[in-house]
Formats: C-alpha cells, structure tokens, sequence
C-alpha cells in the first residue's frame, strides 16, 4: 500500500511570538522548530499501517530546506522516504492553496491512504485534510482516535462532544489523527544514522495563490494575574462571589 | 515544571550536523518525557529506575560510538557528547548508568577484547539485556589505581582473582564486571561474570550524592574464571587509564547540562519570584550570578565542541580531555551553588532539580579523576614536571 503522511514544520511550543513591522506576520528570529504534535501522530500511524499490512511510507511537507531534520526525524522512526515541496511562503500559504497543492502531488504519487494531523499547532485550522480529501474526492475522516484498515476498506473512531462515532470507509481515504490514537515512538539512534541512507527530495511546485490574505495579526491580551481568594472551605463563599461577579461565569 | 530551555547563547547550534541535533534532540525529549517524571522518587529511594533500561537499549544510548558491527549505532563523538548533555541534564546517575555501560565496559571489550568477547558480550550490552560495571578503584587506592592490590593468580587453565573494589558504579545491577587486576605485577582486564562463586557486590548505602545510581563494592574471594576472561589487548596501567579518557570525555558533556538544568531553573525562577516588589531578575546581583553563569556554560560548551570534533579527527589528547573535565564539573558545580541559593529555601526541596543537581556533582567532581588530579595531569603536561608524588 501506498501511504502517505503529510507533515508540517511548526514553532516549538515555547516559542516566544513577536509580531513583524508589517503588523501581518510573526519575527521568526531565534525560533527553533519542531514537527507539529498531531503530525507526530500521523506519522506513527501511517508506520503501523505499514507494519501490519506493509506497503511503504513517504513522509510529505511543504516548506524549506531546513524542514529536512523533521522529515528526517519522521524517516528514522521508520519511515521510507521523504518529500520536502520546497517553498518560500511557507508560513504564508492559506489552507486551499495548501489543499490543492498537496492533492496534486498525492495524486501524482498514487497515495492510497494519507494521514494527516487533525490541526497544525501553529495557525489552528483544521483544515487542510478535509480540504486535499474534498480536493481529490477520497473518503475521509477527522479526528480520529482509532482505526483498522484492511483489504481496500476502513473502520475508524472518532470522539467528540456529541459522542463517539464509528465509521467505516473504502480508500483511498485522509485520516486526521486525534490524541489518543498511537503513542509517538522515539527516533532510535539507529534508526537515525539508517535514515541518512534513506530518499528525502526536495521539490518545487508550481505556485498557486492565496485566495485568502491575511490583514493584520495581533497577539491575544495578556492574561490577567491570577488571585488567590483563602484556603480551605473557608475561601469558597469568597470563591463564589468571584465567580459570580467577577469572571461572570456562575 | 516548566519545560526545559535549552541555552544556546553563541548560535551553536549550527555547528551541529542534523544528525547530531537529531540525536541531541531525540535524548531530550525521552527525557523530559520518560525519565524526569520519575527521578524525584527514584533519587529520594536511593534507586536507579531499572524499568527504563530497555527503552534505554531501544533508544541505542549504550555504546552509541562504537561500529553497527556489534549492534551499536556508530554515531560520532560529537553525537555521543550531545547524548551524554541531554542525560546529564536529567541527572548524573543517569548519565553515569550510560557512561558506564558505553565507555567503561563495552569501550575496553572493543577496544582491547577478543572477536569472541565482542560478539559475546556487545550485542547484549548494547541493546540492556545485560548491564556492566567498571572495577577499578580499591579502598586503599583510589587517584594512585597503580598500586592496586587485588590479584589475579594463574592456575592452569584458569585465573584466581581475588581482591575488594570500592564505589564500583553499577557493581550490584550487573552481568559482567571489568575487574582490573595485577597478574605476574602487570595490570590486566578481566571479564568477570558476577554470578562467578566468590563473586559479590554489597551496596553502598547512605549516599547523599548520586542516589539515584547504585554504587556497590565488589568482593572477590577467589574467583575463577578460564584464560579466555583475559581482555588481550590490555597491559598495564594505560589500559584503565584510556577507558577513563573515553568516560571523562563524555563527562565534560555532562556536566554541561546539568549547568544548563540549573541555569534554566536559576532563570525562569527569578523571572517569577517576587522580592520587595519586583522579579528577582530585575536586581543587579542576581544578574550578575546569570552573567556568569552563561558565560562559564558558553565556554564550556565551546570546549567540549572542540574537543569532541578533535575526538572524532582523532586527534585528541588525554590533557585536553582533564581541560576539560575539570574545566566543566567545577563550573557546573559552582553554577548549582549559586542557583541553589538563588531558590531561597525552595533550593533545598527536591521538588526543584538543583539540590539534586548539586549533590550529584559533588561526586561527579570526584569520579574520573579528581578536580586536583586533573590539575596535576595538566601542570605535568605544560611544566614537564610530575607532581603526583
Ligand atoms: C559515586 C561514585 C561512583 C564511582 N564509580 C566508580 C566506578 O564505577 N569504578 C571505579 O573504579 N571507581 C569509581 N569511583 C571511585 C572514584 O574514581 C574515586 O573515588 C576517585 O578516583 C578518587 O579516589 P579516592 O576516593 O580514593 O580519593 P583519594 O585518591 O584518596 O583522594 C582524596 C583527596 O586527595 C587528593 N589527592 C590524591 N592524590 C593527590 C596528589 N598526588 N596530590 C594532591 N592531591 C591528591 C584528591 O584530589 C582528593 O582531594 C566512584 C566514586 C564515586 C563517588
């Protein structure tokens, strides 16, 4: 089978946000980054479906050059190759232009399955799995928290607030993986010195323009202190009151 | 706890391939995820946490620099000194459990080891399924190894060692000893199964550094064990002695993160707690103690940088590798001081890493060569003069 996890290059998680002069985009000085939580997901999903009903996995991104150790990182943890779509407005490309890109090369690539994670941890979309799915026609499924794939078809589990859903789907199919769906292996070291001997191609496309811009980018408002209202049962009246009258949610 | 910020003052970064930030940042994360969770109870206990060691033997820590041949993932030096960081960063004796198994035991059984030794005993140390230790030190002699007294006797087609080590690192969780001792007055290696009659390995107990390691004694009553335990490749003195350059090597890398975990606890700390109205970073003494301390972990990672790309050139000295030991433990030493005081009262509570950084190192100043041994070993070298006795 042929399977694909489409990946993306993300801030890490502490990085410190500061917005450029143009007011539009975020200074990338001094970020240090990391492959996106759900992609990590998507990955180890996409390497067990290997491992029970083989096949070979090609690990995909769009971005820079750089985005080679996390798609190395995804190699050595046993993937087969890997596709970097080389791209100078990588942070800038809407969810569309992303979604046609990526389908093209799927499609291109004769994916049969592509996982995906469920939001980038960067701009928070959602969106760009069911986009490329719409894009190619495939089945697909979000949030997805377990799933069985064998013989051309598909049973997959997803939570949310309304329940559990249980579906069942025939590929080529777009998995977005939820937390709870696999636990991410460690890149052995092994694994890492294998991976250097493993296809990572860097490609270009091309381009296809934003149908939506961003107009300006602000950071959200400060949090406020915290207080801390007493101890014990004594403090709940006083908890209470606080919560009734001053963060209005009682 | 706040997630760990590694600093990188000088852009250093770069001069890593992607491989070894790979490595690096592999290391890091197993850390922070698998292994700090549990170090507090395991320090407090006086235990090492033994269940890791597969995930240890998976992740390919042991013996990380040596040949794919054995099982091992031939990394460079440099990578191996970056996992040695990230380690220390958790804790010493976690490091030390590594540095053990890598560069005291399984270094000499390549480096000095029959084919069959290596083939015996590499694989199966390499992946955890059997644990070693490194016996060296004796009650009686400790900096001055050469005049060791345990022996090791031939009789026929066998050796009878007999002879006690002390602070043996390891000693009760292992398989297989490197046992040193003198056969016919020469110093040689031997690979002592521990389930040998005679053989046994008492803990030393009521540590209040390095708990999380075990230290044990070994006893040797009359072990025996066939010719074939000899490690060929090693007579005299220096075959201890460049196991230790290996370790210390690895130790200089160390110390560094233990420096890091201290720095960033020391930092973020500061930032948060409020003295007399302000953050205890806004006052000029405290920054001072951060300007320092940043500037002595800068150094030091531009150290063992180099020495670790002359490591891999090979190139390196044993002088520039005491440089560097004593160098790094001693600035990750006084770096732990400060930050412990900088905590106020929080600095003695395990709930925050730095006492616990900061008793580790007292060892660690110790192990390998002390800090004046170093010293010695580098007047030696510039002066021309020994001065060890
Ligand atoms: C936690 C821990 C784990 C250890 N693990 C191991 C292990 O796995 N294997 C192993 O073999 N050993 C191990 N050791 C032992 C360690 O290597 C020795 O403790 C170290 O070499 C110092 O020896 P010593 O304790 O006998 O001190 P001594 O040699 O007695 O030194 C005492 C003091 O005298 C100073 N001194 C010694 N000689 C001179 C001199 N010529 N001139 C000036 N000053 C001098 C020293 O610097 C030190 O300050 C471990 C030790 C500790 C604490």
């Amino acid at each position: 089978m042929k399977i694909v996890a489409c990946i993306k290059r993300v801030p890490t998680t502490d990085a410190q946000a500061k917005i450029n002069a143009d007011g539009k985009s975020l200074d990338s000085a001094g970020f240090q980054y990391m492959t996106s939580f759900y992609d990590e997901i998507a990955v180890e999903q996409a390497i067990q479906t290997k491992e029970a009903s083989g096949g070979d996995v090609t690990v995909l991104t769009i971005g820079p050059s750089e985005a080679s150790k996390e798609v190395r990182e995804c190699i050595a943890k046993g993937a087969d190759a890997g596709i970097i779509m080389t791209d100078a407005d990588w942070t800038g490309r809407d969810n569309l232009a992303t979604a046609k890109v990526l389908a093209a090369k799927l499609s291109e690539m004769g994916a049969e399955i592509a996982f995906f994670g469920k939001v980038a941890t960067d701009r928070d979309n959602s969106a760009v799995g069911p986009m490329t799915a719409t894009k190619l026609g495939w089945a697909c499924v979000t949030d997805v928290v377990e799933l069985s794939i064998a013989d051309g078809k598909g049973t997959a589990k997803r939570e949310s607030e309304n329940g559990v859903e249980t579906l069942s789907f025939s590929l080529p199919a777009i998995i977005t993986c939820d937390k709870g769906l696999n636990e991410p292996r460690y890149a052995g070291l092994k694994g890492i010195m294998a991976a250097k001997k493993k296809p990572l191609e860097e490609v270009s496309f091309e381009d296809v323009p934003n149908q939506a811009q961003v107009d300006s980018l602000e950071l959200p408002a400060a949090r406020k202190e915290g207080r801390i209202v007493g101890e014990g049962a004594a403090a709940v009246p006083a908890l209470i009151d606080a919560l009734r009258n001053e963060a209005k949610v009682l | 706890m706040n997630a760990f910020k590694a600093l990188d003052f000088y852009a250093l970064d770069d001069q890593f391939s992607e491989e070894e930030r790979m490595v690096r940042d592999t290391v890091r994360s197993w850390v922070s995820e698998r292994f700090m969770p549990l170090i507090m109870e395991h320090y407090e206990a006086g235990t090492f946490p033994m269940e890791l060691v597969p995930e240890l033997g998976d992740l390919g820590v042991f013996g990380s620099n040596l040949p794919e041949k054995y099982g091992c993932a031939g990394l460079s030096n440099v990578a191996y000194g970056l996992i040695c960081q990230e380690l220390e960063r958790g804790d010493s004796g976690l490091r030390s459990f590594v540095s053990v198994q890598g560069s005291l035991v399984m270094w000499p059984i390549h480096e000095y080891g029959s084919e069959e030794q290596k083939l015996e005993w590499l694989p199966k140390l390499a992946s955890g399924e059997a644990i070693g230790c490194f016996g060296l030190t004796e009650p009686d002699f400790g900096s001055n190894p050469g005049g060791m007294t345990t022996v090791a006797i031939p009789d026929g087609d066998e050796f009878v060692i007999t002879g006690r080590k002390m602070w043996i690192t390891n000693g009760g969780l292992s398989q297989i000893a490197v046992v040193w001792a003198k056969c016919e007055g020469v110093i040689r290696g031997f690979l002592v199964p521990t389930s040998c009659p005679g053989f046994s390995a008492p803990e030393q107990k009521h540590k209040f550094s390095l708990r999380s390691s075990v230290t044990s004694e070994l006893v040797l009553d009359e072990v025996r064990v066939p010719k074939s335990a000899m490690l060929p490749g090693a007579k005299g003195l220096r075959g201890p002695l460049n196991c230790l350059t290996q370790a210390r090597y690895g130790i200089s890398w160390g110390a560094i993160g233990a420096a890091m975990a201290a720095f960033d606890e020391g930092l973020e700390y500061s930032k948060e707690r409020i003295v007399f109205d302000k953050p205890l970073a806004a006052f000029q003494l405290p920054q001072q103690k951060l300007a320092n301390m940043a500037t002595d972990i800068t150094l030091a990672q531009l150290l063992s940088l180099r020495l670790g790309r002359l490591k891999d050139q090979g190139t390196m000295t044993s002088q520039q590798v005491s440089m560097a030991k004593r160098n790094n433990v001693m600035k990750a030493l006084e770096a732990t001081r400060v930050v412990r005081d900088m905590l106020g009262a929080n600095g003695i509570s395990l709930e925050y890493q730095v006492g616990r950084h900061l008793c580790n190192l007292e060892s660690v100043v110790t192990y390998e060569g002390t800090h004046d041994i170093h010293t010695l070993a580098l007047g030696h070298e510039l002066t021309g003069f020994p001065a060890y006795r």
